[in-house]
């Protein structure tokens, strides 16, 4: 039996891939696969470290997207989860795949197969509330700006959607966790970092930065989403469920709740 | 702009809407054209949900709340003692575009109560969705309410521009529309939604041929019976639910709890009760007759011209026809299998894909989801431990709900509470 090997990368979706397909074409015995900012050596197992190379990791996106498009969109959701130990798992999954004939179907009664499609659901559920609590703030100098604290890394999955939808104005979402941003500056959206001064969640004092009329429209939001509310058929429990209480911070009409 | 003076209609316009209960911005898939604002997103986005749990996801207002009707069961009836104003188009324009672009939104939900007549009103309505769409390239989604007796060519034009149209017809039976809105005829609110059926099918067929026909309501059309309002049983809102499915193809029909909102000799009084599980049974309901396959006959007739309260309808189906159980979920094809109680038609799917690999068990069940404590009565499968006594309806109805819980039950229940 060869002796197993630790493989580093950088941390990236690209880096991963090469690394997977390192590990596919040099037929090593992984034992895991760490981001270099947090890699651990094993007792019995060397550590190679992979350089990133996008065609490598084409041809394994490739590969596995001619699989089964539903398994490409897993693995890319599964490892925005940042979950611990999520690289290894997802090497497995990708070897069952690759042993199928058809990647359809993939027997769910299997863990692996099961736990990553569960955590990929999981991803997808917080791009699609990303997508409906973004609260975008109009500033002086006419940029839409939101900050998000997502619980997964779901900054490029959302960028697309904001794309398509506000072609038409500027705007900047940034993740005070991750500490970047998507911006769009009518062209493109690129990703920045930004020294961001303090983060602009729900508080009673208006913060200059923004523009004269931002404030009357929240109010004005704020006022909607009360009269619109139903007193005789309240149900708390419902709301928290569909708005669970981490994200309240950022959304501007339940600041009297926070 | 003036924000006091726009809060304050806000607040009176956005009140009298929210009765409405409609709030879907799905089934549009229009696009961002030449860099505009806006798209519909085909699932559809709540963005929030009120503290009743409802979904907001579109502004949803009334241009106006003056109107020259005087139904009993309406807030914003004729004789009704409440403030009233009313938006002008542009400021409509403005409100929605500035809450669309901060992300609060998915669309624009637009009603109107009827001022001088329905074509003066429709024309209103068009305009702001005209409005919308050319001078300010907005491609979110819009909900226009038809209005009772709008001429055809005024119906024809809003659909050109709104992604949802949508008559309520509020009173299930015609008896009850005599009784509780005197002003207007069944024919009233069949008309426009004729109009919009028709078009709908017309535009379909042109862009089958050719393919740059431009969109006529891609999202269809929905309308909303109100539920204990005119003492109609349930078997009358679930027939006249299904024929507005049939002839008008409507994408939805709503069920609205009766809110008391008025002192009506007519109608319930202020403060009682709003029927939630009564409207919740009949949700259930309409999805047995659009996903499950079941014919409105077997679930409502004659003989059961109600629900049962205390359990669901498919449930009290089963319980009825228990000849057709035990089914073995290892070999029944999957319209027996949506039949059984317990298991839906997510349940339904897993199940068909998982037994290719091997015969089912009831952990297998378990884990893909099915609510055992019903559909253990109904089924067989890869085990030698099934229900093997003879129990007849009422004795595996009593079992169940012994063996469960439910938020309404404290409701219904026979049982008097020691300390009250």
């Amino acid at each position: 039996m060869n002796a197993s090997t630790t493989l580093v990368y950088d941390g990236s979706f690209n880096g991963f891939l090469t690394a997977v397909f390192v590990a596919f074409d040099e037929k090593i015995n992984v034992a895991d696969i760490q981001k270099n900012n947090q890699s651990q050596s094993g007792l019995f197992s060397e550590t190679e470290t992979v350089f990133t190379h996008v065609d490598k990791a084409k041809r394994v996106w490739n590969g596995i997207r001619n699989k089964s498009h539903n398994a490409i969109s897993n693995v890319y959701f599964a490892f925005l989860s940042e979950a611990e130990g999520v690289e290894m798992m997802l090497y497995t999954y990708i070897q069952k795949l690759m042993r199928t004939k058809n990647g359809k179907y993939l027997d769910y009664s299997d863990s692996t197969v099961l736990y990553i499609a569960q955590l990929a659901k999981k991803v997808g559920r917080e791009k699609h509330r990303m997508e409906a609590f973004v609260r975008f703030q109009l500033t002086k100098d006419e940029i839409y700006f939101a900050n998000i604290e997502p619980d997964f890394d779901v900054l490029p999955l959302i960028s697309k959607h904001f794309r398509d939808r506000y072609a038409d104005q500027k705007w900047l979402i940034y993740d005070i966790k991750r500490k970047y941003g998507i911006y769009y500056d009518l062209n493109h959206v690129e990703m920045v970092s930004l020294n961001l001064k303090d983060i602009h969640h729900n508080k009673t004092v208006k913060s200059d930065a923004f523009d004269t009329e931002e404030y009357e429209y929240q109010t004005l939001w704020n006022d909607y989403f009360k009269s619109t509310n139903i007193a005789s058929r309240i149900n708390p429990k419902l709301h928290t469920q569909h708005v669970p209480k981490r994200y309240w911070k950022y959304l501007s009409e339940k600041k009297e709740a926070v | 702009m003036n924000f006091d003076r726009i809060r304050e209609k806000l607040n009176i316009l956005a009140d009298a809407a929210k009765y409405d209960v409609s709030c879907a911005s799905s089934g549009s898939d229009r696009t961002n054209k030449g860099k505009g604002l806006g798209n519909a997103s085909k699932m559809g986005i709540c963005h929030s949900y009120t503290a009743d749990g409802r979904c907001v996801s579109l502004l949803k207002i009334l241009l106006t709340n003056h109107c020259i009707f005087d139904c009993a069961y309406c807030v914003t009836r004729k004789s009704n003692d409440v403030p009233r104003a009313a938006f002008k188009v542009q400021e409509v324009v403005d409100l929605t575009i500035n809450f669309y672009r901060r992300n609060y939104i998915e669309g624009l939900f637009l009603s109107s109560g009827i001022f001088k007549s329905p074509d003066h009103t429709m024309e209103r309505l068009v305009s702001v969705a005209k409005k919308l769409r050319e001078e300010e390239n907005f491609n979110g989604y819009i909900h226009l309410k038809s209005i009772p007796g709008a001429s055809d060519e005024l119906m024809y034009e809003a659909g050109l521009y709104a992604d949802r149209l949508s008559v309520n017809i509020e009173v299930p039976t015609i008896s009850g529309l005599k009784l509780l809105a005197p002003d207007k005829k069944h024919e009233d609110f069949t008309k426009p939604m004729e109009k919009v059926r028709n078009e709908i099918v017309r535009y379909t067929s042109e862009r089958k041929i050719i393919k740059s026909t431009p969109k006529y309501a891609p999202a269809g059309q929905s309308t909303q019976m109100i539920v204990g309002a005119s003492g109609e049983s349930d078997k009358d809102i679930m027939y006249s639910a299904t024929y507005y499915y049939k002839t008008f193809n409507m994408k939805r029909v709503y069920y609205s709890g009766y809110v008391p909102v008025t002192h009506d000799s007519r109608l319930p009084a202020i403060g009682s009760q709003v029927p939630m599980l009564r409207e919740n049974r009949l949700y259930q309901t309409d999805w047995l007759l659009r996903f499950y396959g079941f014919s409105i006959g077997e679930i409502l007739n004659n003989q059961h011209p109600n629900l049962d309260m205390d359990v669901d309808p498919k449930l009290s189906w089963a319980l009825r026809n228990l000849h057709h159980f035990p089914v073995d979920v290892n070999t029944a094809d999957k319209r027996l299998l949506a039949r059984i109680p317990g298991i839906g038609m997510r349940s339904v799917d897993k199940i068909v894909k998982a037994r290719k690999f091997r015969k089912l068990n009831w952990d297998h069940l378990k884990k893909i989801g099915v609510a055992l404590n019903r559909a253990q009565y109904f089924m067989v499968c890869d085990s030698r431990h099934w229900e093997r006594r003879d129990l007849d309806a009422d004795k595996i109805k009593g079992m169940i709900l012994q063996h469960s819980t439910g938020k309404y039950r404290n409701q219904h229940s026979t049982q008097l509470s020691l300390f009250n």
